[in-house]
């Protein structure tokens, strides 16, 4: 540490700020050789210096056992979340790329309802526009991206804790979140976690086959636009839609209040069958 | 993955603050809950500004810095009652008990009644054994004012400590 008053005084002046630098020993030795001489003389000064020194002590002992202290659940939450800064950045990065990619779906009619897609329901009419429905697939084909290659922690909550997942993920989205189970089809739940979607939480379920290929099930609860402008735009057709993104391809469709994503590097006749299923599944539990 | 790794290192990076972030929000705040409080606030502060950490010279004046800007700017709810008060401010008598001496106050209790502005930098020289320069860093504050400051609370803290009722002035030592 750098000397806090260079050049020296003169041996017999010493400031009020040098008698704290040497308490705190952030003098130069030499110097902190000379006040020690110069207290040495100085009783009075000795002391109040010895108090302060004291002060220091206690403060460390006082408080350095929080050092120790294990940490709370909250604070490790805080310090590395589950959905950190640099995944955050890494989704804003392939955001922009999935966003160009369609861009060039759109001229090829990508988002166009598949001719063989049936109209499943005409449920809950104004439910999600049609432009947040192409936004919802969007988020839900780059969550697919971000969290399925990842071997570790491609959950938050794994299928071994399913009962705590449905409870968290139900209470967060504020309806009942119950993974469905795709066992016959041959994907066995992994586990699930939340998501920021556009304007509120998103819950995502993690599958994979026996092979470990990873299917993704992306649920949403984001309400209609209320633009009045858009009220005239609202998509009312539940018809399951398809779109891709490089390796990735999306089945997605609205049903009530919710949007549905269903993510997989798998064909479009496997994600279409598996679409069947989940909507059958969330049909019947209803 | 060559991403896991990396994304590792750096939760294990701000992880290795909290305990020290910890320590010293308790010894600025009192009690537990609320100092818990101020680091998770700045933690998640931390982590919204991650996108400047490369940027970062000295991460842990920036923490703690963030730290007292959260505690000191009215972010943090109102029940602290801290007082900001400016290097020319008279010192405040220290109220009076029933008689006219004042009862001798322990360590922590007599913390608890130094002008945040003083608690602060014999705090952070203290337990995080900054220099001043560092301190001055920390707070955005002269050295000189980092000076008067740690020399007006120390003795404040002895005189509270021993239960004199006004804290002795001080004069420059010829």
């Amino acid at each position: 540490m750098s000397p806090i008053v260079p050049p020296h005084p003169p041996h017999e002046l010493v400031t009020e700020a040098e008698l704290h630098a040497y308490v705190d020993r952030q003098l130069t030795p030499e110097r902190q050789r000379e006040i020690e001489a110069y207290l040495a003389r100085r009783p009075e000064e000795a002391l109040r210096v010895e108090i302060y020194r004291a002060q220091k002590r206690e403060l460390q002992a006082l408080f350095n056992p929080v050092l120790e202290e294990p940490l709370p659940q909250r604070l490790r939450m805080a310090a590395a979340p589950p959905t950190p800064w640099y995944l955050q950045r890494l989704v804003a990065g392939i955001a922009i790329a999935v966003v160009s990619g369609v861009a060039g779906w759109g001229l090829r009619g990508g988002y166009q309802p598949e001719p063989g897609a049936a109209v499943l329901a005409q449920r809950a009419p104004g439910a999600i526009t049609m432009t947040s429905a192409t936004g919802f697939a969007k988020r839900a084909a780059v969550a697919h991206a971000v969290y399925s290659p990842d071997m570790r922690r491609a959950v938050e909550i794994g299928a071994d804790q399913e009962g705590q997942l449905v409870a968290w993920l139900s209470k967060r989205m504020g309806a009942a979140m119950k993974p469905p189970h795709l066992q016959a089809l041959g994907y066995a739940l992994e586990g699930g976690r939340l998501l920021p979607g556009d304007k509120g939480p998103v819950a995502q379920f993690m599958y994979h086959d026996s092979a470990g290929a990873r299917l993704t099930l992306y649920v949403s609860n984001e309400v209609a636009d209320t633009d009045p402008k858009m009220q005239g735009r609202t998509n009312q057709q539940t018809a399951f839609r398809f779109a891709k993104e490089g390796s990735v391809n999306v089945f997605y469709w609205v049903n009530g209040p919710f949007g549905y994503a269903i993510s997989a590097d798998a064909d479009k006749a496997e994600l279409a069958r598996v679409s069947g299923e989940v909507y059958r599944q969330l049909e019947t539990a209803r | 993955m060559q991403n896991d790794r990396y994304t590792e290192s750096d939760d294990d990076h701000l992880l290795t603050w909290v305990p020290r972030l910890r320590r010293y929000a308790r010894a600025l705040v009192g009690n537990r809950d609320d100092a818990d409080d101020l680091v998770q606030d700045t933690l998640e502060r931390a982590l919204a500004k991650s996108a400047l950490w490369r940027g970062v010279a000295d991460m842990r004046a920036w923490l703690f810095g963030m730290m007292h800007n959260l505690h000191v700017d009215g972010v943090r709810k109102p029940k602290l009652h801290t007082v900001v008060l400016d290097d020319d401010t008279l010192e405040l008598p220290v109220a009076a008990t029933q008689g006219d001496r004042l009862a001798v106050l322990d360590l922590q209790a007599a913390l608890e009644r130094l002008p945040i502005e003083q608690r602060e930098i014999i705090l952070l020289v203290a337990l995080e054994d900054m220099s001043y320069a560092e301190v001055a860093a920390t707070l955005g504050i002269p050295v000189g004012s980092v000076m008067s400051r740690l020399s007006r609370g120390r003795e404040r803290l002895r005189s509270l400590m021993e239960g004199q009722p006004d804290p002795v002035r001080l004069k420059v030592v010829k």
